[in-house]
């Protein structure tokens, strides 16, 4: 317990783009209710406190953390592993945490190529060839920057996590609830589900929020969105061709994407149970399409040209083969100190 | 001393055809190469994509599946699933840099136990060719020590 | 959603390992021992706390070590390394239940077919069943307590086919008490046999012995004959089956219909009868098939009768006595429901024109057995009268060719039964009818059955001439003196070495036996599978052939493959006692294989709903959930690999079993040594 006595809250982003802070300070005028309930220890993008600070801090002081973006490199494993110790309920928060989310579609490349791609690409100024190193020698002494890793993780494949909190963003309506939720506990009047679980989801699939007619399918070929000339607003869009992950995808968001007119692209991930989510997208795109011949069942896939990228999007760290087969394994790291600012 | 590597094939039959096919190069005394572990289903159509990926990222060099030729599969219609959702895994796994020549649909009928000897053992020296798939030992050497600091880690007070 | 890794703790259940020799099949090859002792040790932590290995675990000794240690150890679940679990998974599971133990907790998986009998490398086959076992200990531990599904079974069956097998079966269930329905798509039932002459190797007039059973059926108050008939669909499962029967227009009203005959002796429209008679004679328009057709009534051929095709004539309703012929009537659909279904649709013969060589269709005194079955038949379009295509001619020479397109990889690899039986019957027929000279061209004489060898002695003894050895050719083409205006059997003698030409005034080809032109869309109607060839797949070929794996559709005759009269009707027999069964016992228990839906989980997106081709699924549109039915679903599994939220589950294969299969198989569940590594071997 802190000072003034309430309990400490933390959020910290790793590989992330900052979306899921926005997400967070989208609930409005309830952060007033999240800095009535918590005292604010550690949130680099609102509050000023250091790493140093977070290491002086007795184990398991920080009651909730909210750990969003994936571990891309040495500084982020580092710090998954001081908020483990120093928290009590540890919250992989947003798809980059959940399942490595867009960052995880570079365990596509090896990190030579990475570098290639930002370093050396046409657009890039880059004459010397200029790659990162880890250390570099300066007059004032040495410098370090982390280490990228060959692959990019889920939080959970670094740290034990309690609470699995998905979507990219998390909707803001689940946010304020899930928080509610934890004040409520925290007060004693509610109880936290088990650990290990989903939470700020519905319990079935987008599909069960999305308000579209749905009918027995079968699809001849897939359809690009942008390429139909009309799309029926009524009607299911995986029966209109168009791949819609809503069916693998567990609810929560309130199928936004669907009522908007786009398809699902599986941004909250699988439901509860499920060991790899591209797996199930393989299956049931595969059952309902058309074809009995080789032949004509390759033309129809011929339609879908980026499988991984449609079914893994947003959990190719998580699925159970996790990366290309040219990332190199990833070394033995040794859990030590948080290096010196 | 190494060995000459072995590789270890998962194959998926079904209950009707191709299980029953393995039994009869079995009674016939067929011989083929020890290297593929059979996993029976119901059907070639049970045959889930995750069973795919679950074998090959736990060490399997490949993945055999088989089932009845297509307009006789037992449950009428359902080898054809099996095939569709086979064409589409292939072109993943592709995506994922595993050779094509790693995962194989057999058909076989009840009554080709010959047949099927002769594809398992076409397929094993095809994977032998190709050598190692070795994928646990690339991103979860790494994992495996972590899980254990995990289970540890489960049982701290909160 | 960390990564799962049970496979590497310790397990509460209390599992049996028992690993067979089966004598020397699989001591021979596999260490046996070693296997059980290596489970006993490195399994241990995965719940095995007994392995042992004996020498015939199917016997009732081997079966006692299992009931024994699952009372006095209290095994939660057995797994046995045997042969293959289609010869003893039930023997296995019977004895776990006489323990007091659920019978689904057992697994039985294969050390025998898939490694001692296929593999050399004895050190290899020991390994594998290593990992053969662990795959099955790791996946019992997710195996269910299991009850078999219960099913009433409807009294009722029905027969589809009215030949030999059809008329068996229904005068047995119909003699047991229970109704039958024989649905029969020409106007008449009887079948081929309606059409033979005599019957091998008796010469049993074929009418004479079928024509009661007709009558009986004709007359049982048990069976309702719907002749004219075809089945349409058929939806349900064993024990409740709803089938669709469309009756025909015979155009005759039953009811006042006498079976007179005056309207076909009447009918100025003469047709060529391309069914009963073979193509060889007439019918007319309004006709019955045969004298002794059973029922009675006659039908009219649209296509043929002058009324229907232009509007005139109409000379049966004018001289019909009781004003039974009825133009106007239309075809009927009947919904049936039944508990079981017999499929005895039989045989077509081979189409003889494909056979281009034998010069069937080109040479016109080139004849089909079925031709010659009609020209033989006493009531046939020549009286009986043995004659050449011109009516009149007796021929001096005939020669009857085995294995028209039968053990032939150009058109039937297999052999079709009846054929040689067949020829030395003609053989005996023309020599009596006619006196003429008879070759017989064969490869092999299969006689096997009773007194079939006896009549071809007999045949022999008449002096027929055999020749053995592939007929190459039937021409009309005179090479030698003596081969005008004859037709010349070209062919090889191996037994004598050399060729042959033997001219010949007729050849009657016996032709092979093939599936119904449409058996596969009668399979497909009724859910069951045909073979490549096209006859109906039974359960079992040796032990079980009456059945089909569809329960609930039995097959009898020839329909499951060629064969005599003798066996058709054992086979008719055979499945009517399997029906009386069913129906004796009033319910069957159904394997509880089954997939189930998850109403919670399930969110409506009907991905399964197109899946089932047994229509076990169903939708409610008012709560947007799929739901399956446990009579209809059978197992496959589909379903449940295509779900997209793994809201569908399916027991005995479901997807925990299997994963922890792989990795017992890969050996990720093996306690690692001191100096092994846990790593796949």
């Amino acid at each position: 317990m802190s000072v003034n006595g309430k309990p400490k809250f933390a959020m910290y982003w790793a590989a992330a783009c900052g979306g899921c802070e926005i997400a967070v300070l989208n609930i409005h005028e309830k952060i007033l209710d999240v800095d009535a309930a918590f005292e604010v220890v550690f949130w680099p993008v609102a509050v000023d406190t250091k790493y140093k600070d977070v290491e002086a801090m007795p184990d398991g002081a920080i009651t909730l953390t909210l750990f969003d973006g994936g571990i891309r490199n040495h500084e982020n494993a580092e710090m998954a592993h001081l908020l483990r110790r120093k928290s009590q309920i540890m919250v992989a928060f947003g798809s980059c945490a959940c399942e490595g989310c867009i960052p995880g579609l570079a365990n596509l490349s090896t990190i030579e190529s990475v570098y290639e791609t930002v370093y050396q690409s046409v657009s890039t100024v880059n004459p010397t060839q200029v790659r990162p190193h880890t250390t570099w020698q300066v007059p004032e002494g040495e410098l370090h920057i982390p280490e990228m890793y060959p692959a990019l993780r889920a939080l959970d494949q670094v740290v034990p996590v309690d609470y699995y909190m998905p979507g990219c963003p998390p909707e803001s309506h689940q946010i304020e609830a899930v928080i509610s939720l934890v004040i409520q506990a925290l007060a004693g009047q509610a109880t936290l589900p088990p650990k290990g679980s989903l939470i700020g989801v519905g319990t079935s699939t987008v599909c069960d929020e999305c308000p579209r007619t749905r009918n027995v399918k079968t699809i001849a070929k897939f359809e690009r969105i942008q390429h139909l000339e009309r799309i029926d607003p009524e009607l299911c869009l995986l029966e209109q061709g168009i791949p819609c992950n809503g069916p693998a995808t567990v609810s929560g968001c309130n199928a936004r994407c669907p009522q908007a007119g786009a398809q699902c692209i599986g941004c909250y991930g699988p439901g509860p149970g499920v060991i790899d989510y591209g797996a199930r997208l393989i299956s049931a795109f595969a059952s309902v399409l058309e074809g009995e011949e080789p032949e004509q069942i390759e033309r129809g896939l011929d339609s879908l040209p980026d499988p991984v990228g449609q079914v893994y999007r947003f959990s190719l760290a998580k699925s159970l083969l996790k990366a290309t087969r040219a990332v190199p394994e990833i070394p033995e790291e040794e859990p030590h100190a948080a290096h010196q600012h | 001393m190494t060995e000459p590597f072995e590789p270890v094939i998962i194959g998926f039959t079904c209950n009707w055809c191709s299980y029953r096919a393995a039994d009869m190069a079995g009674t016939a005394r067929i011989k083929y190469p020890p290297n593929v572990r059979l996993i029976r289903l119901m059907c070639s159509g049970r045959l889930d994509p995750m069973f795919v990926l679950k074998a090959l990222s736990s060490g399997a060099d490949g993945v055999l599946i088989t089932g009845c030729h297509p307009g006789e599969c037992h449950y009428l219609v359902q080898n054809y699933k099996a095939l569709r959702r086979y064409l589409l895994l292939r072109r993943v796994l592709g995506e994922m840099g595993i050779e094509p020549q790693r995962i194989r649909l057999v058909w076989a009928s009840a009554a080709e136990g010959v047949r099927l000897a002769e594809e398992i053992t076409r397929m094993v020296e095809e994977v032998r060719a190709l050598g190692p798939l070795n994928w646990p030992g690339r991103t979860n050497g790494h994992l495996e020590a972590l899980e254990q600091a995990a289970q540890q880690a489960e049982g701290e007070p909160v | 959603m960390t990564v799962e890794s049970m496979s590497q703790t310790n397990h509460q259940e209390r599992i049996g390992v028992y690993v067979c020799h089966c004598g020397t099949n699989i001591a021979g090859v596999v260490d046996v021992e070693e296997v059980a002792r290596w489970a006993a040790e490195k399994l241990q932590r995965r719940g095995v706390i007994i392995a042992r290995d004996y020498k015939f675990m199917c016997s009732s000794l081997g079966q006692e070590l299992i009931e024994n240690d699952i009372k006095e150890l209290g095994l939660t679940r057995v797994v046995v390394a045997a042969c293959s679990p289609h010869l003893h998974e039930q023997t296995f599971r019977t004895a776990c239940a006489r323990a007091g133990l659920n019978p689904y907790l057992c697994e039985l998986v294969s050390i025998r077919e898939q490694v001692s009998w296929v593999h050399t490398d004895t050190a290899a086959a020991t390994e594998k069943s290593k990992a053969v076992v662990a795959g099955g200990v790791e996946r019992v531990l997710y195996h269910e307590a299991l009850e078999p599904l219960h099913v009433p079974i409807h009294p009722a069956t029905m027969v589809v086919g009215g030949g030999i097998a059809g008329i068996q079966a229904a005068l047995e269930i119909a003699d047991a008490g229970f109704p039958v329905y024989l649905v029969e798509r020409e106007p008449s039932i009887g079948g081929h046999m309606a059409q033979f002459d005599k019957t091998f190797p008796t010469l049993d007039c074929a009418a004479c012995i079928l024509t009661p059973r007709m009558v009986s059926v004709g007359t049982h108050p048990n069976i309702t004959m719907l002749t004219w008939s075809e089945v349409t669909d058929v939806t349900g499962y064993v024990g409740n089956f709803t089938v669709t029967v469309k009756k025909k227009p015979r155009y005759i009203n039953t009811d006042l219909c006498t079976g007179c005959g005056i309207c076909w002796e009447k009918c100025p429209k003469k047709v060529i009868d391309e069914v009963f008679e073979a193509g060889l004679g007439y019918r007319k328009a309004v006709y019955t098939p045969f004298p002794q057709a059973v029922p009675k009534y006659p039908v009219i051929d649209h296509e043929n009768c002058t009324y229907f095709q232009k509007g005139t004539c109409k000379a049966c309703e004018k001289f019909c006595p009781t004003g039974a012929i009825a133009f106007e009537q239309e075809e009927e659909y009947l919904t049936l429901q039944v508990g079981n279904i017999i499929l005895a649709t039989g045989f077509d013969i081979l189409d003889a024109r494909r056979v281009a060589q034998y010069g069937y269709g080109r040479y016109a005194n080139v004849f089909t057995s079925l031709e010659f079955e009609r020209l033989s038949n006493a009531a046939g379009p020549t009286s009986g009268n043995i004659v050449l295509r011109d009516g009149m001619t007796v021929p001096k020479t005939v020669g009857i060719i085995h294995c028209v397109g039968s053990r032939d990889r150009n058109y039937n690899n297999y052999c079709s039964a009846i054929c040689c039986m067949q020829s030395l019957k003609f053989a005996h027929l023309i020599h009596e009818r006619t006196g003429a000279t008879v070759y017989n061209f064969y490869i092999d004489i299969r006689t096997p059955a009773k007194a079939y060898d006896e009549f071809y002695q007999r045949v022999l003894g008449e002096g027929t001439i055999f020749c053995r050895g592939r007929v190459a050719e039937v021409s009309d083409v005179a090479l030698n003196p003596g081969e005008e205006g004859k037709l010349v059997i070209q062919t090889e003698d191996t037994l004598a070495g050399r060729q042959r030409r033997i001219p010949v005034d007729m050849v009657i080809l016996s032709v092979g036996l093939e599936p119904r032109q449409d058996a596969k869309e009668v399979a497909k109607l009724f859910g069951i599978s045909c073979s490549a060839d096209g006859w109906i797949i039974e359960k079992h070929p040796k032990l079980d052939p009456v059945v089909t794996m569809t329960e609930g559709i039995l097959v009898a005759g020839c329909a499951q493959g060629p064969k005599d009269i003798p066996a058709t009707v054992a086979q008719g027999a055979a499945a009517a006692v399997r029906v009386l069964a069913r129906i004796q016992q009033g319910q069957i228990s159904l394997e509880p294989v089954r997939a189930s839906v998850n109403e919670e989980l399930c969110s409506g997106c009907r991905i399964c709903n197109g899946l089932c081709p047994f229509n076990a699924i169903m939708f409610h549109e008012d709560r947007m959930v799929t739901e399956i039915n446990p009579a209809l679903c059978q197992g496959c599994g589909t379903c449940v690999a295509a779900c997209p939220t793994g809201a569908i589950t399916g027991t005995v294969f479901s997807n925990e079993q299997v994963l922890a299969q792989i990795d017992g198989l890969l050996m990720h569940n093996v306690e690692p040594g001191p100096l092994e590594p846990a790593a796949p071997a």
